[in-house]
């Protein structure tokens, strides 16, 4: 019975942050602290109602500090955990986001994303969390984001999200924005058997009777993980820690650390990116979007093949890990690349640097989704 | 064929239960494609809202509606404020005894609130206006709108909604302006 209401398998008329909740609760999630925000709060509304019918933790924190702080708190004595925001409560949370990726805590965080900076446009979309999300907190750091551009996704990417986070030691951003959140749409949901449970690399018991939290064994670089209570000596610092998690702080330890921390997501990119191509074969122009905003963009590729424009579109369903290899290869192909997004170039800024090529910009500041007229002019443009 | 619908009323109307129900007649049991989007006036009751529908047969990637190909319209203020950026052909459907339509529009009027009292509660003026639409633009069967209605709900005020679905649906559709539905292609 209690399966039955943690996966509601069949098909539903939901927007996005519902989908996003499903998506949670279909993943195993039984904890979510959270500090409710618009255009997130759905995603808090709905668990709020949900996470009790099945057992599980729905916790309104005092803000999003704190929200931070119990996920990570939650993850580590086991439980998938998750949190939901907005640009500005994102802001609050990239000092614990940090803990979480120096502490090698899985944990899923969503940002809906609206228009941006500061309070901005609190019910309209934005696109413009792209680099917090990538490097909002402090040090040297790999990030996973994904960018769903329908209330389906919402719900699939919340489950790849969860599975990622565990595999990889890992906190995973869901990028979405306000309209992906807010719009309404089929999900299907399907049976409980179907959906992906990767789970946590445990250890083995160890010969000597010790376990060391931050061993690695494996070529992956991801250690084994150990929750609070099991029975293991358990040691968690931000502090530079060595292989026993008790602090180090040598130069020696620190860089073998933080080096690690780095190449165990570098390492694994081509595991955790994702990508969608559409009529790329023959693209002498590249169209790249992401988020709502690919949405636009496939329209506005599939009116200019119509006209026979030779464009293709590159859809980052992934945003962090970068998907470096593919532009590399892609800018071989194509004589322009144009990106759109709804911030002032974030992620177009990363395709200059990692093809050396000159990028076309359709930007905008948020707001408003980008109508697919303004891509096809800047497509046209292109191919004149 | 994508086609793009708007309802619109003032808060409290039901424009956006409206636009859900009909949304998910037609993505979940009608086999088609449908995306709802809503827009809110600022206030947190009255001012214009509407429930905006693109239906089509296939995916849909622009999710909002841009100039709609039909206009439902449950107040005075809705209309005015909504008749411009709906396509000049539109099929418009209104309530008659709180909106006057424009000279030239093809509209369909029916006294959706008048009818929901005589039911017992004006609350249900929007699933009476969503049976006269089931009617008029031959978009979605009654079927695919009563299963949606049925799951949408709450189980003890199904028996009013319905009987407000039927009273929509078996209103006399022989008003103003009858055109086809094919105009709004």
């Amino acid at each position: 019975m209690m399966d039955d209401l943690r996966v509601l398998t069949g098909k539903h008329f939901m927007n996005g942050d519902e989908a996003c909740a499903e998506g949670a609760l279909a993943a195993g999630c039984t904890f979510f602290g959270g500090y409710p925000i618009t255009p997130s709060t759905e995603i808090a509304e709905h668990l709020a109602r949900r996470l009790p019918e099945v057992d599980s933790v729905f916790i309104q924190m005092e803000d999003e500090l704190g929200s931070m702080a119990a996920i990570l708190g939650a993850s580590a004595a086991g439980a998938r955990s998750m949190t939901a925001t907005s640009g500005p409560g994102l802001s609050l949370m990239m000092e614990n986001l940090g803990l979480a990726v120096m502490l090698e805590i899985p944990c899923v965080v969503v940002d809906v994303q609206r228009g941006s900076p500061s309070t901005g446009l609190p019910t309209m979309p934005g696109q413009s969390d792209v680099m917090q999300a990538r490097w909002g907190s402090h040090g040297d750091y790999e990030i996973v984001a994904y960018s769903p551009w329908s209330a389906q996704e919402m719900f699939d990417l919340t489950i790849l999200a969860f599975n990622i986070a565990d595999r990889y030691r890992t906190p995973v951003l869901i990028l979405g924005d306000e309209v992906v959140g807010h719009m309404i749409e089929r999900v299907v949901i399907p049976p409980k058997e179907q959906i992906d449970h990767w789970g946590r690399k445990r250890p083995k018991e160890p010969d000597n009777g010790r376990y060391e939290p931050f061993k690695v064994e494996d070529a992956d670089l991801v250690p084994p993980m150990v929750h609070a209570g099991e029975g293991y000596r358990v040691h968690f610092t931000g502090l530079t820690h060595d292989e026993r998690g008790y602090p180090d702080m040598s130069a020696k330890t620190h860089h073998q650390l933080v080096t690690r921390l780095v190449n165990k997501i570098r390492n694994n990119a081509d595991q955790i990116i994702r990508t969608e191509g559409y009529y790329l074969d023959d693209a002498q122009i590249l169209v790249v979007a992401y988020g709502c905003t690919a949405r636009s963009a496939q329209r506005a590729v599939r009116e200019a093949r119509q006209k026979g424009i030779q464009v293709g579109l590159l859809r980052l369903i992934s945003l962090w890990p970068f998907p470096e290899a593919l532009f590399q290869e892609l800018a071989e192909k194509v004589d322009t690349i144009i990106v759109a997004e709804m911030n002032l170039g974030q992620m177009s800024r990363e395709i200059q640097r990692v093809t050396g090529r000159p990028v076309r910009g359709v930007f905008h500041a948020g707001g408003e989704m980008i109508p697919p007229e303004s891509i096809l002019e800047a497509i046209r443009e292109a191919a004149a | 064929m994508r086609q793009e619908i708007r309802i619109a009323g003032f808060g409290g109307q039901g424009v956006v239960l409206a636009g859900y129900v009909l949304g998910k007649a037609l993505a979940l049991y009608a086999g088609r494609e449908a995306v709802m989007t809503q827009s809110h006036g600022p206030e947190a009751r009255g001012g214009a809202s509407s429930a905006d529908l693109v239906v089509s047969e296939g995916p849909i990637a622009y999710p909002f509606v841009q100039q709609p190909d039909i206009l439902v319209a449950l107040s005075q203020e809705a209309y005015t404020k909504f008749r411009p950026s709906a396509k000049p052909e539109a099929l418009i459907l209104i309530d008659q005894d709180l909106v006057k339509s424009q000279e030239g529009d093809h509209v369909y009027v029916i006294p959706a609130t008048q009818l929901a009292e005589d039911l017992g509660r004006r609350i249900v003026a929007n699933v009476v206006m969503l049976g006269y639409f089931t009617a008029v633009t031959g978009l979605v069967d009654p079927g695919s709108m009563i299963k949606a209605l049925e799951t949408s709900v709450k189980a003890k005020t199904l028996p009013l909604n319905m009987s407000a679905f039927h009273t929509g649906l078996e209103y006399q559709v022989d008003l103003e302006n009858k055109v086809a539905m094919g105009r709004t292609s």
